[in-house]
C-alpha cells in the first residue's frame, strides 16, 4: 500500500481530516508566537517607559478610533534614512503598553513613533484643523471636529482598571484619580500637577488645544502625540544590556 | 378508501430553542441600549434587538407555513438539495462586491483629491476599513459561503445539514457585516488591520462561524460518496483555521458590557506577531484556501475536464496549509520583532512559492484537451486568468518577503498594488467566474449574455492593469525617494515631497478602480437579466463521460 493510497484514510474520515488540519496549522503559529513571551531580548525592560496617563490613553483611543494607523506607522526601522529622518529606531519596550499595537503597515503620511516634542501644540492644533494650512501638499483629512468635541472621560477609570487586569502597572491610586488626572493634565499651571507627575514621570501638563475652558478630544490627541517616543533617554540607553 | 392521517405538526427543538434564544437576546440588547456609554453603541444594541425580533417572527411564521414533515433528504433517489441559503449568499455577494468597489474608488479619490474627506464619518481613516472589510469579508465571505454550501452538497450528494442552521449562517453573517460596517463609520473599531470589529461583533461572528463549521461538517458526514472531494478539504481548512485565527487575534476584555471599547489581551510586540499571524493567514486561508476550493470545483466543471493531477492536489493542500501559517512575520521585517522570527517568516514565505505554483499548475493544466474553450467561453477565460493572477501574486509575495526587497517596498504603495493583483485579479475573478456558473445553475436559466461577460472581462482587466502598474511605480518611486541622498550626504526629499509625487499615480489608480467597478456593474445587469428571464433552461442532467 503506497503512501498515496494511505491518504484515502483522510479522505474517507471527516473527523480525522479535521484533526489532521488542526495539527498541521498549529505548528507554525506556536513556534513563532510562544517564545516571544519569555525570550529576554523580546521583553526587555527599558528605563523611562511608563503606562499612559488617562488623558494620553484617551488620546490614543481617539487615534485608534479614527484609524490613523492606516496612513501613519509607529515603527522606525534601523535603516540609515529612517533613523536620520525620524530618530532612534523603535524598541519593543516602547510599545509594551500598547493595546492594540499601532505599528501600522503603510506610510501615506510620515512615521509618528517619535513625533513627540518635534512640533508645538499650536502647530498640531492647526494641522488637525486644516492640514494644508501648515503642510501644503498634504493629503490628510481635516480633523477640526476634535477641538469642537468635548472629551468623554466619564468612564476612563474603567479603561485603566481593565488594563490593570491585563497586567499594566496601574495602581489603585492611579485608577482612583483617573478622572481628575484628565482635567489636571489638560490645564495650565494646575496645583495638582506635581501629584500627577509623581504618578506619571515626565508628564506634559498644560492646555494643549488653545482652549483652556474645555477638555476636548484635540487636547487628548495632542497630549498623546506630544509624548510619543519621548520616554526613553537614548543617551543612557544600553543596546547591549538585553541581548541574552 | 383509507384516508391518510395528517401527521401532527410540532415545533422542533431547533425552532423553539432558537426563537427563545433570539427573544432573550432582544431583551438583553434593549437593556444594554438603555445604559450604553456611547450613542453609536446604543444604535448597535437597538439593531441587535430589532434583528432578534425579526428572527423570532420569521421562525414562527416559517413554522406555520411549513409542512408537518421535515424536508426529505432524497426525492426519487436524488438528493433534495437546499439551495435557498446559497441563492441568498450569492445575491449578497454581488451586492457587497459592488459596495466594496464603490467605496474603494471613493477612498482612492480621497487620496488623490483630499477635499473629498467631506466629514468625519467618511474620512479616509473610517472608510478604508469599510472598503477592506466589504471586499474581503462581505463580498469574499458571501461568495465563500454560497459556493461552499453549493459544492459540499453537490460533491457529497447530500442535503445541507440542519434546518434553520444554514439560514442562521447566511443571515447571521450578513448581520455581522452590517454591525461591523456601520461601526467603522461611527468610529467603533479596534484598529487591528482586517480585524477591526469590536468585541461584541467578534462574539457574534464566533457563534455564526461555529454554526457554519457544524453545518459544513454535518453535510460531509451525511455524504453518499465514499471520498471527500478535494474542494471540501480546502473549504474545511479555511473554516477551521479562520476560527482559530479569529479567536486568537481578537482575545480582548471589554471595558464594560455597556461599552463598545475593549482592550486586547496581547500588547506591543506580541500583539504585532499575533496580529500578522492572523492577518497573513486571513490572506492564506480566507482569500486563498477558500478560493482554491472554488478553483477545484468550478474550473473542472466549466471545462468539463477532470482535475489535472490528484497527487498534486494532495501535495498542494498539505504543503500550502502547513507553510502559510509561518509567513506572518514578513509583515514585520526590520521592526522590533526579534530577527529570528523575521528570518523564519521570510524563509517560509519563499518556500510557499512552491505549493502556490503547484496549485496554479493544477488549476491551469485542468484545461488539457479543452484549451479551445478559452476562445469561446469568457467565463472559463475569467477563471483561468484568475489562476494566472494567482500565480503572479504568489511569485510577487515571496519576492517582497525577502528582507532586502522589503526594506524598499514596505510602507509603500507597492504593497497596495500587490494586494490588489491578488484581490482583483485572483479573488474577484475566480468569484465572478463561480457566480457566472452558479446563477444559471441555481435559477435554472441560461446566462443572459456571454458577450456582456466578455465586456466585463476586458474592461475590468484594463482596470486591474492600470491599478497594479500605477501602484508599482508609485511604491518603488516612494521607496527610492525616502532613501535618496544628496551629494553632501543629506536626505534629498522632505516627506511631503514624496506625498506630492504620488498624485498622478493616485489618479490613475482611481481610474483603474472605476473601470473595475464598471465591469462589476455590467455583471450585475447580466445576472439580473438572467434571473428574470422567462425561459427556463433544461436542468443539466448527469452527462456521463464517454469512454475515450
Amino acid at each position: 500500500m503506497s503512501l498515496w493510497q494511505k491518504h484515502a484514510i483522510l479522505e474517507k474520515n471527516s473527523i480525522i481530516l479535521v484533526i489532521g488540519i488542526l495539527i498541521v496549522i498549529a505548528i507554525g503559529g506556536l513556534v513563532e508566537i510562544v517564545p516571544l513571551f519569555y525570550l529576554k531580548n523580546t521583553i526587555e525592560k527599558v528605563d523611562g517607559v511608563r503606562p499612559y496617563t488617562p488623558l494620553e490613553l484617551a488620546g490614543r483611543n481617539i487615534y485608534v478610533r479614527e484609524g490613523c494607523y492606516l496612513c501613519h506607522s509607529q515603527m522606525i526601522r534601523p535603516l540609515r534614512d529612517e533613523v536620520e529622518r525620524y530618530g532612534h529606531y523603535s524598541l519593543a519596550a516602547e510599545s509594551m503598553y500598547d493595546r492594540p499595537f499601532q505599528w501600522g503597515s503603510k506610510r501615506t503620511g510620515p512615521d509618528l513613533a517619535r513625533i513627540g516634542g518635534k512640533y508645538s501644540d499650536d502647530w498640531h492644533r492647526d494641522h488637525l484643523r486644516d492640514p494644508r494650512s501648515v503642510v501644503p501638499g498634504s493629503v490628510m483629512p481635516d480633523y477640526g471636529f476634535l477641538e469642537r468635541t468635548d472629551l468623554d472621560y466619564r468612564h476612563i477609570d474603567g479603561d485603566l482598571k481593565v488594563q490593570a487586569e491585563l497586567g499594566v502597572p496601574y495602581t489603585a491610586d492611579m485608577i482612583a484619580h483617573a478622572q481628575e488626572d484628565v482635567v489636571t493634565q489638560a490645564t495650565n499651571d494646575s496645583p495638582e500637577a506635581t501629584d500627577l507627575a509623581k504618578r506619571y514621570p515626565k508628564v506634559n501638563a498644560r492646555d494643549f488645544d488653545g482652549n483652556p475652558r474645555h477638555v476636548t478630544e484635540a487636547d487628548a490627541l495632542i497630549a498623546y502625540l506630544q509624548m510619543l517616543g519621548t520616554e526613553v533617554n537614548f543617551k543612557l540607553y544600553d543596546d547591549q544590556a538585553n541581548i541574552r | 378508501m383509507a384516508t391518510a392521517i395528517a401527521p401532527q405538526k410540532t415545533m422542533t427543538l431547533g425552532e423553539g430553542g432558537l426563537a427563545l434564544f433570539f427573544a432573550g437576546l432582544s431583551f438583553l440588547a434593549i437593556v444594554v441600549a438603555s445604559k450604553a456609554y456611547t450613542s453609536g453603541y446604543a444604535f448597535h444594541a437597538y439593531l441587535f434587538s430589532a434583528g432578534s425580533l425579526a428572527a423570532v417572527f420569521a421562525i414562527i411564521n416559517r413554522y406555520f407555513e411549513r409542512p408537518a414533515e421535515p424536508a426529505p433528504l432524497f426525492i426519487d433517489g436524488k438528493p433534495n438539495y437546499n439551495m435557498g441559503p446559497v441563492k441568498f449568499a450569492t445575491v449578497a455577494g454581488v451586492f457587497w462586491g459592488i459596495a466594496a468597489f464603490t467605496i474603494g474608488v471613493y477612498i482612492a479619490s480621497e487620496l488623490a483629491f483630499p477635499f473629498l474627506n467631506l466629514d468625519q464619518w467618511i474620512n479616509f481613516g473610517r472608510l478604508r476599513p469599510l472598503h477592506t472589510s466589504a471586499a474581503i469579508f462581505a463580498f469574499g465571505g458571501n461568495v465563500l459561503i454560497a459556493t461552499s454550501f453549493y459544492v459540499v452538497q453537490r460533491t457529497c450528494r447530500a442535503r445541507l445539514a440542519g434546518d434553520l442552521a444554514p439560514w442562521f449562517v447566511v443571515l447571521g453573517y450578513n448581520f455581522f457585516i452590517v454591525i461591523a460596517g456601520t461601526g467603522y463609520l461611527l468610529g467603533i473599531t479596534q484598529s487591528k488591520e482586517y480585524a477591526e470589529p469590536e468585541w461584541y461583533a467578534d462574539l457574534w461572528l464566533t457563534i455564526v462561524w461555529v454554526t457554519y463549521f457544524l453545518v459544513f461538517l454535518g453535510t460531509i458526514m451525511r455524504r453518499t460518496e465514499p471520498h471527500i472531494y478535494v474542494a471540501n478539504w480546502f473549504y474545511l481548512a479555511f473554516i477551521l483555521t479562520i476560527a482559530v485565527l479569529h479567536l486568537g487575534n481578537n482575545a480582548a476584555i471589554p471595558v464594560s458590557i455597556f461599552s463598545p471599547k475593549s482592550y486586547i489581551v496581547w500588547s506591543g510586540v506580541q500583539d504585532a506577531m499575533v496580529q500578522w499571524w492572523y492577518g497573513h493567514n486571513a490572506v492564506g486561508f480566507f482569500l486563498t484556501a477558500g478560493f482554491l476550493a472554488m478553483m477545484y470545483y468550478f474550473i473542472p466543471k466549466r471545462a468539463d475536464r477532470p482535475v489535472y493531477s490528484y497527487r498534486l492536489s494532495i501535495i498542494h493542500f498539505w504543503a500550502l496549509i502547513f507553510l502559510y501559517i509561518w509567513a506572518g512575520p514578513h509583515h514585520l521585517h526590520y521592526t522590533a520583532l526579534p530577527d529570528w522570527t523575521q528570518t523564519l517568516g521570510m524563509t517560509f514565505s519563499i518556500m510557499l512559492w512552491m505549493p502556490s505554483w503547484g496549485g496554479m499548475i493544477n488549476g491551469i493544466m485542468t484545461l488539457s484537451g479543452a484549451w479551445d474553450k478559452l476562445r469561446t467561453d469568457p467565463v472559463l477565460r475569467m477563471m483561468v486568468v484568475s489562476v494566472a493572477f494567482y500565480g503572479m501574486s504568489t511569485f510577487e509575495g515571496p519576492m517582497m518577503s525577502v528582507k532586502i526587497v522589503n526594506s524598499l517596498s514596505h510602507y509603500t504603495d507597492w504593497t497596495i498594488g500587490h494586494v490588489h493583483s491578488g484581490a482583483l485579479g485572483w479573488v474577484a475573478y475566480i468569484s465572478f467566474g463561480a457566480i457566472y456558473c452558479l446563477v444559471p445553475w441555481l435559477w435554472n436559466r441560461r446566462l443572459y449574455s456571454l458577450k456582456l461577460v466578455n465586456w466585463h472581462f476586458w474592461i475590468s482587466t484594463i482596470g486591474i492593469v492600470l491599478y497594479i502598474t500605477s501602484m508599482w511605480v508609485a511604491g518603488i518611486l516612494q521607496g527610492l525617494m525616502w532613501r535618496a541622498y544628496t551629494g553632501l550626504g543629506f536626505l534629498e526629499y522632505s516627506f511631503v515631497e514624496t506625498v506630492e509625487a504620488m498624485h498622478p499615480f493616485y489618479v490613475i489608480r482611481a481610474l483603474g478602480g472605476a473601470l473595475f467597478l464598471a465591469g462589476a456593474l455590467i455583471m450585475a445587469w447580466n445576472l439580473w437579466k438572467t434571473v428574470n428571464s422567462a425561459e427556463i433552461a433544461e436542468p443539466a442532467g448527469l452527462a456521463l463521460a464517454p469512454a475515450e
